[in-house]
C-alpha cells in the first residue's frame, strides 16, 4: 500500500533498514537537527513500529508527513522539515 | 608469537581477557602467544554503582579496584591511552608513543559522556554517570526542599537504558519518605513515544509512573536549557520549568575509533556483526559492550554476555580451529535488574528474538540487585557467572 500525500523531492535519505525501534526515529531526529526548514527526509525502515512512531513524532514536532510508501521489504517514510 | 590485544579494561575487556587465557594458557606459558589488556587508567570501575551514590548510600571508593587485581596473572596489562588503530600495520598506538602490534584485536572501549554538547548543562543539570556527578546530585537532593524535579534524556543511545527511570522512581520514593512529596512535582521526559524503548518494559513502567503521580512527557528530546527562566526545552517545542534538573548527558563511542576511521562520526559506535561481534568487514577485529552499534542496551550485562563469545572466537582462531557454533555466537542476551523504588525491583531478561517479560516488581529483585553490586568483583570479571 502506498499512502501518497503531496510528496516533494527528497533532499536526504536515511537508510535505517535493519535498525530496531527507536533507531529509525532517532536517525530522523538527528537528520532534523542537522537539517534546515524545507528539507525533505526519507527514512527507510524495516521496523513495523516506524509507521506508527514516526508520524506521531512528526505531528508533535510540527513537521509534515509527506508520504508513507511500502517498498520491497521496507517502508519509506517521507518527512518535510517545517522548522 | 601471536598477539591478542584488548583495548579497554571494563567488564567486557577484563572478562574476555580472563576467559581467553583459560583457553590458551599452555600456549601463553610456552611463549607462543600474548594477551594484553590496554587500559587508560588501570582502574576498573563498577559503573552501575554510581546511581547508588546519589540514591543509596553507596561510597565511591567501593566502586573502584585496580584492574590488575581482576586480571588473570597470565594477562599482560598496559596502562596507557589508545590514540589510534593503524589497521594496515596492525598496531594500536598509545598516547605515550608506544605501539602495540596485534594479530587479533578486541575493542571494548565503552562510551563517553559529552554533557558540554548541551549549553548550560554543567551549571544547571545534574547527572549520575560518574562518581563526582552522583555526589553533586546527592548534595542537590539534600538541599531540595520541594518544587519541580525534571528528569530527561539529552541524547540516545546512552548507558544503562533503565537508569533514568530508576532514578526517577528512587527520587520520588525519597521525596515521600522525607515528607516533601506534597510540595513537589516529578516529571519524566522520554525521547520516544512511550516511557521506555522496549514495549513490554514500557507497559510495566507506565502504570507505576501513573500510580506514583510522576508526569510522563513523551517525544521530549532535550535540546536546550534556559538558565534564567530555569526551563528545559525539547526539539519538539515543549518547555518545562524545573527547580532540580537531572539529565542523561549525550554519549559517544571513543574518539580514537572515529579518528582511526573505524566508527562513523558523530556517534562513534563500531559497526558490528550481531552474531559474531566482528567489526563489519574485518576478520580479526571484534567489538564488545558499549562500543558496538548493536540495537541493545549499552550496559555491563551486554558486555558480560558478549565477552565469552569473543573469547571463544579469538581462541579458536589462535588454535586454528572453527569456533564452537553455540559458544561462538552471540544471541543478544542481556539480563539486568530494574529498580522501581520503595525497596522493589524487577528483572529484564531478553535477547534478539525474545523481548523481556519483566515479573511484577518485588522486594526480591531489589535485594538481588544490591547483592549483585557487592558480589560483582568476585564473579563477573573472573568469569564465575
Amino acid at each position: 500500500m502506498t499512502t501518497e500525500l503531496t510528496a516533494p523531492s527528497v533532499t536526504r535519505t536515511i537508510d535505517a533498514r535493519g535498525s530496531y525501534c527507536p533507531g529509525p526515529l532517532m536517525e530522523l531526529i538527528r537528520a532534523i537537527r542537522e537539517g534546515e526548514p524545507g528539507g525533505v527526509i526519507a527514512v527507510w525502515s524495516t521496523d513495523a513500529g516506524s509507521r506508527i512512531d514516526i508520524p506521531k513524532w512528526v505531528e508533535k514536532a510540527g513537521h509534515r508527513l509527506a508520504a508513507i510508501n511500502s517498498q520491497d521489504g521496507y517502508d519509506e517514510i517521507v518527512v518535510e522539515q517545517r522548522r | 608469537m601471536e598477539r591478542v590485544v584488548i583495548v579497554g579494561g571494563g567488564v567486557g575487556g577484563t572478562l574476555a581477557a580472563n576467559l581467553l587465557v583459560r583457553r590458551l594458557r599452555s600456549r601463553i606459558r610456552r611463549g607462543e602467544l600474548t594477551v594484553t589488556v590496554v587500559d587508560d587508567r588501570g582502574d576498573h570501575v563498577y559503573q552501575p554503582g554510581f546511581m547508588y551514590i546519589a540514591l543509596g548510600n553507596e561510597a565511591p571508593e567501593h566502586l573502584v579496584r585496580p584492574e590488575r587485581s581482576l586480571l588473570d596473572r597470565d594477562v599482560r596489562l598496559e596502562i596507557g591511552r589508545a590514540t589510534r588503530i593503524d589497521e594496515a600495520k596492525q598496531l594500536v598506538e598509545l598516547a605515550s608513543g608506544e605501539r602495540l602490534a596485534y594479530d587479533q584485536l578486541v575493542l571494548a572501549t565503552g562510551s563517553r559522556i559529552a554533557p558540554d554538547e548541551i549549553e548550560h548543562f554543567a551549571a544547571e543539570a545534574h547527572h549520575f554517570y560518574g562518581a563526582d556527578a552522583a555526589q553533586r546530585l546527592r548534595k542537590a537532593l539534600d538541599a531540595f526542599g520541594g518544587g519541580r524535579i525534571v528528569v530527561g534524556i539529552a541524547g540516545m543511545p546512552y548507558k544503562c537504558p533503565p537508569a533514568p527511570l530508576e532514578v526517577t522512581f528512587l527520587i520520588e520514593a525519597e521525596l515521600r519518605k522525607r515528607g516533601l512529596r506534597e510540595r513537589s512535582e516529578v516529571h519524566y521526559c522520554s525521547p520516544i513515544g512511550r516511557a521506555f524503548t522496549i514495549e513490554t518494559v514500557s507497559e510495566m513502567a507506565t502504570p507505576i509512573l501513573a500510580e506514583k503521580q510522576i508526569e510522563l512527557h513523551t517525544f521530549f528530546n532535550v535540546e536546550s536549557i534556559d538558565p534564567q527562566a530555569r526551563t528545559v526545552s525539547s526539539l519538539e517545542g515543549e518547555s518545562l520549568p524545573y527547580d532540580l534538573l537531572v539529565l542523561v548527558p549525550p554519549h559517544h563511542g571513543a574518539q580514537f575509533l572515529i579518528d582511526s576511521g573505524l566508527a562513523p562520526a558523530p556517534g562513534g559506535w563500531l559497526p558490528t556483526e550481531p552474531d559474531s561481534l566482528l567489526v563489519k568487514g574485518r576478520t580479526n577485529m571484534y567489538a564488545i559492550g558499549d562500543a558496538t552499534d548493536l540495537p541493545l542496551s549499552k550496559a555491563g550485562s551486554t558486555a558480560h554476555f558478549e565477552a565469552p563469545v569473543v573469547a571463544e572466537r579469538v581462541a579458536a582462531a589462535a588454535l586454528g580451529r572453527e569456533p564452537h557454533p553455540i559458544k561462538g555466537t552471540y544471541t543478544g542476551r542481556v539480563v539486568c535488574f530494574f529498580e522501581v523504588g520503595d525497596g522493589k525491583g524487577t528483572l529484564l531478561r531478553f535477547d534478539y528474538e525474545h523481548p523481556p517479560r519483566p515479573p511484577r516488581p518485588n522486594r526480591m529483585w531489589h535485594l538481588g540487585k544490591l547483592a549483585f553490586n557487592r558480589l560483582y568483583w568476585h564473579t563477573v570479571p573472573k568469569g564465575r557467572v
